[in-house]
């Protein structure tokens, strides 16, 4: 079992010390209201108040796309100039319209006010909004609902860190955990069939005190408390994860569960915790390991070889970029991320390989101009970048699917390299 | 503050980014905090444009705003000009940038470049798209044909046209289309703008006889200045289907003083003779409901009436700009306009309308998805659907075709609707079915039949009233009631529903 764990692994051999490039400049990308678009349909009682512009509006919808739903369970308070006027009056409007929102969807469990790039800079205060909000509900006697604040503004926030601060701002109201033995939190949106064959294999290995955060509803919070072990299913969760310390909760430091050797890591780490047996983890794990590891066979015919560069995005870059090179023998070229939290992700770095060209940050120009002195196979980039780099002979893949893809665990790492393998065969597919 | 599903259109910027991107030679430097940058996607994923726009954002984050945004938008200004090298440069502020006051127009002038430079003011918290739209246009016109008091007009009559965009609702076939109809009737086009325009082009516009206005929500301020300064009179009159066109030649004819009555008598289109072939028989006084922006709102409800038939039962717009002429057709049809850009009131209108048909943009496709009832887009805001593969304009005679076909195919076929009507508990081509090439797994939310029924209605009554198909139920079950209260029927039966059915076909 030992020889998958990442530590096994020379740290020479890494990139825990690779110089890494910073940028600022232009950012093609998008701001933390994005996450609202999945964490929407993850919760389901929970409706998202935007509070902003008409641009966050526009963005929500223009971003949801064709995932336009039967009612969406988000919406956006739009600023006017009225609001603009004087800020008591903000607030009454903001009351107004949650009233007029609550009416409309009696159902709803829990409210999130999500802040803007406006409403940041009026200085619009969304946590007393939510104080004021939760003690007049309380009044009413609609204790079943609860209104929560955190910013998803593009100032703050840079795509999936909207979920970052959506979660930090659930955490101070978890439920203490009431028993003194541990229990397991997986933290991040993970899909729901990823969340049960998740707790197929931690109820296999024995853990049964397993909890998701985000949960399903609102009434399904876990509990959280000092013999907490949380496990982080996605990388861009640092303000989360500090959350949770504050309440004596602890991470379990893995890299994360991309891919046959990432999920393997990611259980052992867990088991290691909790201290399962390694034989008998090892033998729980090895059938979904082998499965996956036949099924990535496929896709590395196409892929093995190939160069990938990476546009920051979502921060699974660098996960995925340890993926596709260790597992399908992809050359990797620039990796970029819009932010490296070094400890989040040292697992992950000392499994990359050494010398890899990690960016943080973005001059899109610029990048842009690397990316075309270095001619690579494939790009990951978002979507404004995706069909002007295929039109100049680029193949590209456009990154918001990673987000949107049940892509973690053993089952789903022959999906990940689909995505990455089916531009390259359509390529060679089409005579056009 | 307004509660907001969904926008029918975006803030101002995205509007003075259709016409930066539709253009040669322009570009916007736009100062904006990160995430502004999705607006890239419009254009390179709905429209599935081949190249970024030109647009180059600041994208100031939390940290620059304690120190120096401004030092932040001039050396993004000056980056972008050494990079691009346009011809002309937009800049402006989004909605964020506007809070902030960093007054980019002042700030790019005193850079000093050597291309004009075009201030743009634009409202984010007052005004939309459209606006910033035409307010783009206007002032890149201004600006680029500064200079130019009187010119010399060619010899041959001669025109420009106006007002298509990037991301504008068919404007790519239509400027192709209008375009082949001038060109036909001896009129040469000078310029087209702004799609494919480079500030140069803009330059000479005064050099034309006149101007066609295709869209007033873009290119209507543009075209008024135009005449006032340079003399150039407009064409106002949309060529959508077959009498708005004819419109419109008569109206450019006189404008060019020539003659097009021999080219009126050849060219038409097909919907003349579908529309009066027996099998449209069936789509006679189909109740229709249009919502869109004014211009296509207007143009198609006019087509609809007169052209095939069906009976306009609703007419809005959510260009509150254009609210007046919209009221004004609304007038021609006996119904009260709906002007609003709020998607639940027009949910509510369409409910209650309760139409046969829903002409709208995506927002009406999901109403009307949702309500079970058959639906084409005739209007922005767009989706990638709406920039399809073939030609396909909405404008000219071929537009027409395209009118014909658009607007009569998401409707059950004659024949169809006559077998329903016959065999109505067929357990696969019953009321509540779908028409047979819209699918039959969904059957349509049951909306005005799941409300309790208001009035009382005996068992058998009621059965009959579900065998009626789904889309005149609503009708039939409120004209039931009406008559039933009107008489003082306590009770509906049988005979009620047939005697209400009697007395409203009188």
């Amino acid at each position: 079992m030992n020889e998958l764990s990442p530590r096994a692994v020379p740290a020479t051999a890494g990139c825990s010390d690779t110089p890494v490039l910073r940028e600022r400049g232009q950012r093609e990308v998008f701001c933390g209201l994005t996450g609202i678009v999945w964490l929407h349909r993850r919760i389901q009682d929970a409706f998202f108040l935007v509070v902003g512009s008409r641009t966050c509006a526009h963005l929500l919808q223009s971003a949801a796309g064709v995932m336009i739903f039967a009612e969406p369970r988000f919406a956006t308070a739009i600023i006017d100039e009225r609001d603009l006027a004087g800020l008591a009056d903000a607030n009454d409007e903001l009351d107004r319209v949650v009233s007029k929102l609550i009416e409309r969807r009696p159902e709803i469990k829990l409210l999130f006010l999500v802040g803007s790039c406006p409403s940041e800079v009026i200085k619009l205060d969304l946590s007393r909004a939510a104080l004021r909000l939760n003690q007049r509900f309380a009044a009413e006697n609609r204790h079943d609902l609860r209104v929560l604040s955190y910013s998803g503004s593009g100032i703050e926030t840079t795509f999936t860190e909207g979920e970052d601060a959506c979660l930090a701002s659930l955490v101070p109201t978890l439920p203490a955990l009431p028993s003194t033995s541990p229990n397991l939190m997986v933290v991040g949106t993970v899909a729901e069939i990823v969340e049960d064959q998740f707790r197929r294999l931690f109820a296999a290995l024995g853990i049964d005190k397993v909890g998701f955060l985000p949960p399903r509803r609102a009434a399904e919070m876990p509990p959280v408390g000092p013999n907490t072990k949380f496990l982080l299913a996605q990388p861009f969760l640092a303000e989360t994860a500090t959350a949770l310390e504050r309440r004596g909760a602890s991470r379990i430091p893995a890299p994360f569960p991309l891919g046959v050797e990432g999920t393997t890591a990611w259980f052992t780490a867990a088991a290691r915790e909790f201290g399962v047996n390694p034989q008998h983890c090892a033998n729980i794990l090895e059938a979904p390991a082998a499965r996956a590891r036949d099924s990535l066979a496929r896709h590395r015919v196409t892929l093995a070889g190939r160069k990938i560069l990476f546009f920051p995005d979502s921060q699974l870059e660098i996960p995925i970029a340890r993926f596709l090179s260790r597992e399908l023998g992809m050359w990797l070229g620039e990796v970029g991320t819009p932010f490296l939290h070094r400890e989040l992700m040292a697992e992950e770095l000392d499994m990359l390989p050494a010398g890899t060209f990690l960016s943080e940050g973005q001059d899109v120009e610029r990048q842009l101009d690397r990316c075309r002195d270095s001619a690579p196979d494939i790009v990951v980039c978002g979507m404004g970048l995706a069909n002007p780099l295929e039109a100049e002979g680029y193949t590209t893949k456009w990154s918001i699917e990673l987000v949107f893809t049940p892509v973690q665990g053993f089952e789903q790492a022959a999906d990940l390299a689909e995505l990455f393998a089916r531009p390259l065969r359509r390529r060679a597919i089409l005579k056009v | 503050m307004q509660l907001s599903l969904w926008t029918y259109e975006g803030p101002p910027h995205i509007g003075a980014m259709r016409i930066a991107t539709c253009m040669q030679g322009v570009h916007y430097v736009l100062h904006a905090p990160q995430g502004d940058t999705y607006a890239d996607l419009l254009f390179t994923m709905i429209e599935r444009r081949d190249v970024r726009p030109p647009v180059t954002y600041t994208t100031f984050q939390a940290r620059d705003l304690g120190g120096d945004t401004a030092t932040l938008f001039k050396k993004s200004v000056s980056e972008a000009y050494e990079r691009f090298k346009p011809d002309a440069l937009l800049v402006g502020a989004s909605c964020t940038a506007e809070l902030i006051q960093d007054d980019p127009g002042g700030l790019a002038l005193a850079l000093d470049l050597p291309i004009p430079v075009v201030p743009l003011e634009l409202p984010a918290y007052q005004r939309k798209e459209n606006y910033g739209a035409s307010e783009t246009f206007y002032r890149l016109v201004r600006a680029c044909v500064a200079g130019h008091r009187q010119t010399e007009k060619s010899i041959q009559p001669s025109c420009n046209i106006l007002g298509a965009t990037a991301l504008g609702f068919r404007h790519r076939d239509d400027v192709v289309e209008v375009k082949r109809l001038l060109e036909k009737i001896g009129i040469t086009v000078n310029v087209v703008a702004p799609a494919g325009a480079r500030p140069s082009d803009l330059a000479r516009i005064p050099h034309a006889h006149f101007n066609v206005m295709l869209y007033p929500e873009v290119a209507l301020s543009t075209a008024v200045w135009l005449e006032r300064q340079f003399g150039q009179k407009f064409v106002n009159v949309t060529p959508i289907g077959v009498g708005g066109t004819r419109d419109f030649i008569k109206a450019v004819a006189e404008l060019a003083h020539i003659d097009a009555t021999d080219f009126l008598r050849a060219e038409t289109s097909r919907l003349v003779w579908y529309s009066r072939s027996i099998d449209s028989t069936y789509l006679t006084a189909k109740p229709v409901f249009i919502f869109g922006d004014a211009t296509h709102a207007v143009a198609i409800a006019r087509v609809a009436a007169e052209e095939l038939g069906y009976q306009v039962v609703g007419l809005g717009t959510y260009s509150r700009e254009f609210a007046r002429e919209v009221r004004a057709a609304a007038k021609l049809y006996d119904i009260e306009a709906l002007i609003t850009d709020d998607y639940l009131d027009v949910e509510a209108a369409i409910k209650a309308a309760n139409p046969a048909l829903v002409l709208g943009t995506q927002m009406e496709r999901h109403i009307a998805k949702r309500l079970g009832i058959p639906c084409a887009v005739i209007s922005a805001p767009v989706h990638v659907q709406d920039f399809p593969a073939r030609y396909s304009p909405f404008m000219g005679f071929e537009g027409a075709n395209v009118l014909f076909d658009t607007l009569t195919h998401p409707m059950m076929m004659g024949l169809e609707e006559h077998l329903l009507g016959m065999f109505r508990e067929d357990f696969e081509f019953h009321g509540d079915a779908m028409a047979s090439h819209l699918g039959h797994t969904a059957p349509p939310l049951q909306v005005s039949d799941t409300a309790p029924l208001s009035t009382i209605w005996d068992a058998e009554a009621e059965r009959e009233l579900r065998k009626i198909p789904f889309f005149v139920r609503g009708k039939a079950r409120r004209n039931t009631e009406a008559y039933a209260v009107q008489n003082k029927v306590a009770l509906i039966k049988l005979e009620t529903l047939y005697d209400a059915k009697a007395y409203y076909s009188q």
